[in-house]
């Protein structure tokens, strides 16, 4: 084996130590990636939305095929209402999409293969979802956990999984993610260690192996991306009509 | 056996792993808490960052940049079905004008058909009446003809008589009574030699 697999998931610091308070606040790689992502969508959409032609040039199409890519994920699964959140998913879905896909370059680090990172995300999703439903129908939003149609016997029951399973949201939205990239990069690792360590007569399969799997993890990396900000449109979505 | 070796070799490298993570401190670098609050501050300060951006710059131009073009896709295509209308209300008239100009066209023709009858009838009745006048006028002059006729034969008949009988008789013959005999005859047998 060349190297741990894992190793690529290790953050280090880049420069020197900066502390505030106790909380040590350092630039290091992951910060690093975090920053390439943002720029390089800030870069890119406001390029796109630069000139306005009647024929949009390639970078133009590319933004407006974004915008209208997300605008009509959020209308389908949230409704008209959520449009004032508009903002909020496009960049989510943007952040996580880049941050996926910088991971794919060779000897990235990839932002979102961090638990912390996708659970702070995650978190404040639904944190926020919760304070929205509030919010909209105060007191009200607690039928959330009480679907309409149920017997009364299985209530209890019923009431007791749909809590657990709200409060796991966040917990299942970024494990989701953090453990797709991580299982991903793992794996891709480990196949090219096997290219490594079984040499030129034996490494073109882990090789082709590699190959396809790269294919494989670009799509996981824009599906989960995908998915991610799909969840969250269908959790706002509860908060803001509320169907049971 | 090839296959063999592989699954040998991969069930080999898992354990490998196995030890490699034995090895780590942590294990997963992901749960190692060092870095947590730095990873949170960076993504707050560049997610918030990139979210103001977005929302406050970018997001608006990329869609007013699409309703702009709608708006202006639709204001063609209403150009365009105001022009097409236009050019159908033209071609109305045009067939107006045509079908107008048929009619008149058709009205004059007429009109001169008519006039032209109306000539030819005219002309016709003048001529008509030439004929007539001249048809009446033939047949007066054929009655006075018919009219003398009569008086002229007697004179003839009396004068070859009188002629006749000079050289006959050699004898003057006295013509009032030649013109007796004939007057008389001729108006005995009058009808059956002028067949009136």
């Amino acid at each position: 084996m060349a190297a741990n697999p894992m190793s690529q998931f290790d953050v280090y610091r880049i420069g020197p130590e900066i502390k505030v308070g106790a909380f040590d606040i350092s630039f290091t790689n992951a910060s690093l990636f975090m920053i390439i992502s943002t720029v390089s969508i800030l870069l890119i959409f406001n390029l796109g939305s630069k000139k306005n032609s009647i024929l949009p040039n390639k970078i133009q199409l590319l933004a407006e095929l974004s915008y209208t890519f997300v605008a009509k994920m959020i209308s389908d699964t949230a409704g008209s209402k959520a449009k004032p959140y508009f903002a909020f998913i496009f960049s989510l879905f943007m952040f996580v999409l880049f941050c996926n896909m910088f991971g794919m370059i060779p000897y990235t680090f990839t932002v979102t293969s961090h638990i912390i990172v996708t659970f702070v995300l995650a978190a404040f999703i639904f944190i926020g979802v919760t304070v929205i439903g509030f919010i909209k129908h105060g007191f009200g939003y607690l039928k959330l956990f009480v679907p309409s149609g149920v017997p009364a016997v299985l209530l209890p029951l019923i009431v007791v999984i749909e809590i657990i399973s709200y409060l796991s949201r966040p917990i299942s939205l970024s494990v989701r993610l953090f453990a797709n990239m991580m299982a991903g990069h793992t794996m891709m690792k480990v196949f090219g260690g096997f290219v490594i360590s079984l040499g030129i007569v034996g490494g073109w399969l882990p090789l082709s192996f590699s190959v396809a799997l790269t294919g494989l993890e670009i799509l996981v990396a824009f599906l989960q991306a995908y998915v991610f900000a799909i969840l969250t449109c269908i959790y706002l979505n509860d908060a803001l009509n509320l169907h049971h | 056996m090839v296959k063999k070796i592989y699954l040998h070799l991969i069930f080999l490298s898992f354990f490998f792993i196995k030890e490699a993570f034995a090895a780590e401190s942590g294990g997963m670098p992901q749960l190692n808490p060092e870095f947590w609050v730095s990873q949170i501050f960076w993504l707050v300060l560049t997610f918030g960052i990139m979210y103001l951006v977005l929302s406050r710059l970018i997001l608006p131009k990329i869609s007013n940049n699409l309703e702009s073009r709608k708006s202006q896709i639709l204001e063609n295509i209403e150009a365009a079905e105001k022009q097409r209308e236009d050019s159908e209300t033209k071609l109305k008239e045009y067939d107006q004008i045509i079908l107008k100009s048929k009619t008149e066209a058709n009205a004059m023709f007429n009109q001169a058909r008519e006039k032209a009858v109306k000539d030819i009838n005219a002309k016709r009745d003048v001529l008509d009446k030439q004929i007539d006048d001249e048809i009446a006028k033939a047949e007066k002059e054929i009655q006075a003809l018919r009219d003398n006729a009569p008086d002229k034969i007697n004179k003839i008949a009396i004068e070859t008589s009188s002629e006749l009988l000079q050289k006959l008789i050699g004898a003057e013959v006295n013509n009032s009574s030649i013109s007796a005999i004939v007057d008389d005859l001729s108006r005995r047998n009058g009808d059956k030699y002028y067949g009136n």
